[in-house]
């Protein structure tokens, strides 16, 4: 119920929103939590194992209990924290991991059976009878475990990535870090501050605390409006640091619109922040934690410091009747903030014998505990364990605190390991864990605000020196400066469950139960119990879950170790974290400069590597793809095809030693090649096993264009940048990638120098343009490039011009194509006329092959060294059994070859043993009237003539073929050189 | 102690009170007939498999931090034998076989869970090498299954098969692939041992290895010298360093590889997932968390922690196949440290030092290896032979290029595989 | 990540491709023999502390960089061009 005249939310601004189809109303600054506690309603989630009725623990996104589901449709999202999500109209949020309904879930049946559901439990069981696994258990256990669902729809949401560069982050806006923000900004550092909640003060706007005669919350307000008057400083708000990486890169998840109804034009749901910081300041504050006692997690129990937080800034009551359960002083303000707002407070139980209370209005119990409650769906009464025996107190609400953690989370995130301290019983950061950055405040040990504020002074201020900057004088305020009394109580002891890890349903026996059973590490407690895995990731436990292991071992905390707090510190959604990548922008999308042409033909356009490629082009009245393929093959056997070969890599290559660089990088040798000459080259990998393949052209004495595969360019590129600046240096030699510069077809068949004669300002000849011949050429006026060379086997040639010319080039020669009978053909009648060829691809050159496997061993040039060739002798690199390729042609009934089949023997079984090769690239080839293939087969050039058996398995064909050599069709070349 | 649910019924109805440790804390002795230098899966199922299938009970295994951290705590989980060069089909063929049978071998529930892998292509060419490694799978007698993109569509409706960069032009189905609790395996395989005689000594790290001559004498340790006849290093992404005790520089670069998990969700994804054009996997755990990785972050990293480039890019590949997955939140991402090879394929064998053996290149594919590996370095410790299933995994093999095992055809680029 | 490219600054390692150890900047003579070749294209230190690797500036100037770096803490202890270490006439 809201309490008059206290909080930070704006009584003037109601919102309505629904829970569980019910509504309900709140104001602008309101949570869900806040919310809905202010509507008496304490039940919000249910837990993971017992299904346990569960409250709102917590006011922050350390929240274990209280997740809930937003949304519908694409738009549903789960395990969202009841204790974030603020209220907006029409927000729709709904209860989880409870069926038929909260309130009556038929799965808290497990509660009763605990006894047998305890730590590690089915490690030991549900193995028998072997099929149930699989079949029974396992299908109900994972229907049953899993807390909210997906929608399982697409993502329909905007979300965002984004850079930030800062000389220092500061890491929340508390007193500490609003703090060291004014001394920086002040000083003209470019500052950063990140803060998760709606607004900056951190728990200054949760508690009752006055700052130089003024509410914490407003000093905290005016140090944030001098702030944001301050050019060189940048605030943001419902933004938290999920992540420390290397040379000063964070993490950080800004949410954006999921406060909002409606979304502002274009705005995302959430943005991915990577920042970069030459320094950092963590002043992220502590985390209360619990005490376990039994039943300890009912509705209604909570921390204290919570309790305060809904009191004093959302104005909420959490209960009519408030009892408080503490180990430390903190935990007094709850009973007398209480107090002062006319809560009725039940008792004050202090565990500690000589604690001071000040304060009044309230029965108070020293040298006591709470050793139980009661109440199914809420809190009633709780029994309170003192000198003088038992007795019980009514109360619907218990502010608990077992003191507090530093939020030393991010500085563990490059493991860094934290540092017990015995005065705060807690773990503090070792300093140096993330280099660059320091922590202050509480999150490092300093509970007090005088003490935050004169850490984050004095943290700010060395930052500033250290960047060479100078600080102006900022005093620091006047503040509460109170020690931090504490006597350490983790768990009460007593019958029952208590509970550590709230979500996973985790009790001390359970901890205990491992710790017999030898899971002593911290690790293995973690491991088998599943202590610390939930979604808070044991924020609220792992230290009390450390302690009774360390007790239940005979050790000390600190000897017993921690776990390690990973990334992100709170989740973070994966679509904000692969924001832009939806659909196509996983890749870049590379076009080449007819892509626009061959959509217009109606070509299916196929992806190779990064670009888009014309798979055919269809003509009227075709109905298949081989149709067209067969025509396209036709074009360039008998008349002329054009193809786009843009989307090879061309390297320009120039210095004085460029020759002498090619013949280091490729196997063979092309400084005896002639200008305006063309070589096929072979290139291997330092290993001996081939890289990659192509053309070089000689343009000018220093002057080399090569041409790579597609898949290879880039490879290719590092490869020579590296080669020469690594290896050889001394060699004059640059190179520059032009693959986009040049628009590149290849125009192909009988009649290629017929169609190039009708287009091209210079008619060539047989003399002029022999058999890889290469230079300048001009179409209307515009200067390119003609090679003399041949994928298909046939009279071609690849003409060259600028990219901007490319689409005009290529309509006019698709146009001359066709007026001579042929016409452009796509990457189907390519692969089949390579394929007719011998020619290899990666198909071949798949990176296990040799240049003695694919039959070019004498293409490595015995006169000179060059890249893999030391490694390429190897006796297993050059055996005779090796798998090596050979032709494939069917002869027995079946006619059909599929690439990915295997060869064996006639007559062996088709076995592993057995196993004689494989099938890489198969066509049915026109030009022969039959399939072809090219296989690797174990001794492939001893076995020409031999029949031998192919089988797929997978698709269940079995093909008699006769091994032969790997290429079809004009074996010696009379047509190319033609 | 045998492990049943009658067990569980009978302690439960009596306070949970008889459960005794699952295995014990011995002190180390000065002597062992053999040594196993690490407690992770391979190391631990070793000295499983050299008590129970050689009779070799006089065994200590050293264990730097505590059994199961390495690796076999910090995987995704996936098991299959999807591999398609000799070498590596029949080995991990004969590890399938072994994890189908775990859970009773073992007498612990390590969840093994055969739920179906999938890898997907995204080009005839894809295709093409999809066919070859699932007839390879089918030689060696696993199963494998062609699917078109009707069929994948079947199985993964939730993909995007509209607007996904890279079109799914289908499936290999690897019914027998699935996944299983991994530090239930590192566990199971630890009592097992335990019970057979075995010391499981943790905190001891190994620091000397003592060769007189050319033969192994023992090692030094963190809790003392211990002398043993037989000495084998299973020491993983650490694998560099223990070996350089005993003068050994070995072909492995030791990387980071990042995995991802995500707060726990109602079963959304039935299957293990493997998208190869994004490098990306994902799984469902029983417990309700999507787990998921990719690619490694590529630089030599001994952190086992990552950056947020290669986090990005995998949740980038997940969000362009899966959109669906997009509100799901990661709740916790790790790192390990993955021992890579030239070939990418692991080295199960003995070294110029007699009694020395090493078992390492695993890259990060060791998980699913665990149980054959265990059997083939026993094996080799045991009898001084190879096993059948490991012939393949010789050390020398990249100096003499014979046999090379290089399933992604990337080469001696170590980080490549 | 970030390191620090000697020639266009302080950069993501986005930009960056790594291949391996600095070894490669000693490739043996072809005479050299199976050791030294075998020591050079597959053994590695592959040392749990400082080491030297081979990077390249791919997506900026190109240049290839020898960092120098602690594979435990990922510290960054310098970087300079493989050109000069490797002998380069600048």
């Amino acid at each position: 119920m809201r309490v008059d005249d206290k909080g930070l939310i704006d009584r003037s601004r109601p919102v309505r929103f629904q829970f569980d189809t019910i509504g309900y109303s709140g104001f602008e600054g309101d949570t869900v939590a806040s919310a809905l506690l202010a509507n008496g309603q304490r039940l919000m989630g249910r837990s993971f194992k017992y299904h346990r009725p569960r409250g709102v623990l917590t006011a922050g996104s350390e929240e274990p209990n209280a997740l809930v589901t937003v949304g519908r449709g694409a738009a549903q999202e789960p395990n969202v924290r009841a204790t974030v999500q603020e209220i907006h109209s029409g927000l729709d949020v709904r209860s989880q991991n409870a069926w038929p309904s909260l309130k009556t879930d038929v799965m808290s049946l497990n509660d009763l059976a605990w006894p047998f559901l305890g730590a590690g439990f089915y490690y030991k069981t549900f193995m028998w009878p072997k099929a149930f696994w699989e079949k029974l258990y396992e299908p109900v256990i994972r229907r049953a475990a899993g807390l909210g669902a997906l929608s399982g729809r697409h993502n329909r949401d905007k979300y965002e990535r984004a850079y930030a560069f800062c000389d220092l982050l500061i890491i929340g806006a508390g007193p500490a870090g609003l703090m060291a923000a004014l001394v920086a900004g002040r000083a003209g550092v470019d500052v950063l501050v990140v803060d998760e909640d709606r607004v900056m003060g951190g728990r200054l706007n949760a508690e009752t605390y006055v700052i130089d005669a003024e509410p914490g919350s407003a000093w905290a307000a005016a140090v944030v409006a001098e702030l944001q008057g301050m050019a060189n400083v940048r605030l943001m708000t419902r933004t938290t640091v999920t992540g420390a990486y290397d040379q000063g890169t964070y993490a950080a998840l800004e949410r954006v619109s999921s406060h909002l109804p409606e979304r502002a034009d274009g705005a995302p749901l959430e943005t991915f922040w990577r920042i970069v910081a030459r320094r950092a300041i963590l002043a992220s504050g502590a985390l209360e934690r619990p005490v376990a006692f039994a039943d300890n997690d009912r509705p209604g129990i909570m921390m204290a410091g919570a309790v305060r937080a809904y009191l004093n800034r959302w104005g909420v009551a959490p209960g009519q009747r408030v009892a408080v359960f503490g180990n430390n002083d903190d935990a007094h303000r709850t009973a007398t903030d209480l107090v002062e707002a006319g809560v009725e407070v039940a008792g004050l139980i202090d565990s500690r014998p000589g604690a001071q209370v000040t304060g009044t209005g309230f029965p108070v119990y020293t040298s006591s505990v709470v050793a139980g409650s009661t109440g199914r769906h809420g809190l009633t009464g709780i029994a309170v364990q003192g000198p003088n025996g038992h007795h019980r107190v009514e109360a619907d609400c218990l502010a608990m605190s077992g003191g507090w953690n530093p939020t030393v989370h991010l500085t563990c995130h490059m493991n860094g390991r934290p540092t017990w301290r015995e005065d705060i019983a807690g773990f503090v950061p070792t300093p140096g864990s993330v280099p660059g950055l320091v922590a202050a405040g509480a999150c490092n040990g300093d509970f007090s605000t005088a003490a935050c504020l004169a850490a984050g002074s004095a943290a700010a201020k060395a930052v500033v020196k250290d960047l060479g900057g100078k600080t102006t004088r900022v005093s620091l305020p006047d503040a509460e400066d109170k020690a931090y009394q504490i006597a350490p109580l983790w768990a009460v002891p007593g019958k029952g469950r208590a509970w550590l890890d709230f979500q996973n349903d985790v009790t001390v026996k359970d901890v205990k139960q491992a710790a017999t059973e030898n899971f002593r590490s911290v690790e293995h407690m973690k491991r088998y119990t599943t202590q610390g895995m939930a979604t808070d990731q044991g924020k609220n436990s792992n230290v009390a879950a450390l302690a009774v292991l360390a007790d239940a071992t005979g050790r000390a905390i600190p000897e017993t170790g921690t776990t390690t707090f990973r990334p992100p510190y709170t989740p973070v959604s994966i679509a904000a974290m692969g924001a832009g990548a939806q659909g196509a922008g996983f890749a870049p999308q590379r076009y080449t400069t007819s892509h626009a042409v061959s959509v217009e033909m109606g070509a299916p356009m196929i992806e190779a590597g990064l670009w888009y490629r014309p798979g055919y082009f269809p003509r009227k009245g075709e109905t298949t793809w081989r149709q067209a393929c067969d025509r396209e093959v036709e074009y360039v056997r008998e008349a002329v095809g054009v193809c786009d070969v843009s989307t090879l890599g061309k390297i320009d290559i120039q210095g004085p030693d460029a020759a002498a660089f090619l013949d280091f990088v490729y196997t063979n040798t092309f400084s005896t090649l002639k200008v305006g000459r063309v070589r096929y080259g072979l290139m291997l990998r330092e290993d001996g096993h081939v890289m990659d393949d192509g053309t070089t052209a000689r343009l000018g004495e220093q002057h080399f264009v090569m041409t790579t595969t597609t898949a290879a360019a880039g490879n290719v590129m590092r490869h020579l940048e590296f080669v020469h600046q690594v290896l050889r240096p001394e060699f004059d030699v640059r190179f520059t990638s032009v693959t986009e510069q040049w628009a590149q077809f290849a125009v192909a068949g009988p009649r290629s120098r017929e169609l190039l004669n009708d287009i091209l300002d210079a008619p060539i000849d047989k003399d002029s343009w022999p058999f890889m011949a290469c230079g300048e050429t001009s179409v209307a006026g515009i200067a390119g490039r003609l090679f003399r060379i041949s994928f298909s086997g046939e009279h071609a040639y690849e003409v060259a011009l600028p990219s901007r010319y490319g689409e005009s080039l290529f309509r006019l020669l698709v146009k001359r194509a066709e007026s001579l009978s042929g016409g452009a053909y796509g990457m189907e009648a390519l692969n089949v006329l390579r394929i007719e060829k011998g020619h290899i691809t990666h198909a071949e050159i798949h990176g296990r092959t040799t240049a003695f496997d694919i039959g070019f061993a004498r293409m490595i040039s015995t006169k000179k060294d060059c890249i893999g060739k030391t490694m390429a002798a190897r006796e297993g690199m050059v055996d005779p059994m090796r798998e090596r390729l050979v032709g494939l042609k069917p002869v027995g009934p079946v006619k059909q070859l599929t690439a990915g089949a295997h060869v064996f023997e006639r007559g062996a079984a088709a076995i592993r043993e057995n196993d004689r090769g494989y099938v890489t690239s198969v066509a049915f080839s026109p030009t022969l009237g039959h399939s072809i293939g090219l296989a690797f087969v174990r001794g492939g050039p001893e076995r020409l003539g031999d029949v031998m058996r192919v089988v797929d398995h997978l698709r269940d064909i079995e093909t008699d073929v006769e091994i032969c050599a790997p290429v079809f069709v004009d074996p010696d070349g009379g047509r190319t050189r033609g | 102690m045998k492990f049943s649910g009658l067990r569980v019924l009978k302690e439960g109805l009596t306070g949970n009170r008889g459960w005794t440790p699952h295995w014990r804390d011995p002190e180390p002795k000065a002597e062992y007939d053999a040594v196993i230098i690490g407690g992770g899966g391979h190391g631990l199922a070793t000295a499983y498999y050299l008590a129970s299938n050689h009779g070799m009970t006089n065994i200590a295994v050293l264990e730097k931090g505590y059994i199961g951290s390495g690796n076999i705590g910090r995987n995704t989980t996936i098991v299959r034998a999807n591999y398609f060069l000799p070498g590596n089909s029949e080995f991990y063929s004969h590890s399938l076989k072994l994890w189908e049978g775990l859970e009773q071998d073992l007498n612990y529930n390590v969840m093994h869970s055969r739920r179906g892998l999938i890898n997907l292509f995204h080009s005839d060419g894809q295709r093409d090498a999809f066919v070859r490694r699932g007839n390879a799978m089918l030689n060696q007698g696993d199963d494998a299954v062609l699917l078109d993109r009707e069929g994948v569509r079947k199985y993964l409706p939730y993909l995007d098969f509209d607007n996904l960069r890279f079109p799914v032009y289908g499936g290999l189905l690897h019914p027998r692939g699935g996944s299983a609790r991994h530090d239930a395996v590192a566990w199971g395989y630890a009592r097992g041992a335990d019970q057979r005689g075995v010391d499981l000594v943790q905190n001891c790290e190994v620091t000397g290895i003592d060769i007189e001559r050319g033969v192994v004498k023992g090692v030094q340790t963190t809790r003392g010298a211990i002398r043993a006849r037989k000495v084998a290093i299973v020491t993983a992404g650490r694998s560099g360093q223990v070996a350089a005790m005993a003068g050994m520089r070995l072909p492995i670069e030791s990387h980071v590889l990042q995995a991802f998990v995500t707060e726990g969700l109602k079963p959304v994804i039935d299957h293990v997932v493997s998208f190869g054009m994004g490098h990306f996997y994902i799984s469902q755990s029983d417990k309700g968390g999507l787990v998921f990785g990719g690619d490694l972050d590529f630089y030599a990293s001994y952190a086992q922690r990552g950056n947020l480039p290669m986090a990005e890019h995998v949740m980038e590949a997940g969000m362009t196949l899966m959109p669906m997955i997009g509100k799901a939140k990661v709740l916790r991402s790790w790192g390990g440290i993955m021992d890579m090879t030239p070939d990418g394929s692991p080295i199960i064998d003995r070294t110029d030092t007699e009694g020395l053996f090493i078992d390492c290149g695993w890259c990060y594919g060791g998980f699913k290896a665990v149980p054959a590996s265990g059997v083939a370095l026993a094996h080799l410790m045991a009898t001084g032979q190879s096993h059948e299933i490991a012939a393949g995994f010789r050390l020398d093999r990249f100096r003499t290029g014979r046999g090379i095992i290089d399933e992604e055809g990337t080469g001696s680029q170590h980080n490549l595989h | 990540m970030r390191l620090t490219c000697p020639l266009c600054g302080e950069r993501d390692r986005r930009e960056f491709y790594y291949q391996g150890d600095a070894v490669s900047l000693n490739r043996p003579s072809p005479e050299a023999g199976v050791d030294a070749w075998d020591d050079y294209v597959h053994l590695r230190d592959n040392p749990a502390g400082e080491t030297r690797d081979m990077w390249q500036h791919e997506g900026g100037c190109g240049a290839w960089i020898v960092v120098t770096r602690n594979t435990v803490t990922h510290e960054v202890l310098g970087t300079a061009l493989a050109g000069p270490a490797a002998g380069a006439r600048i």
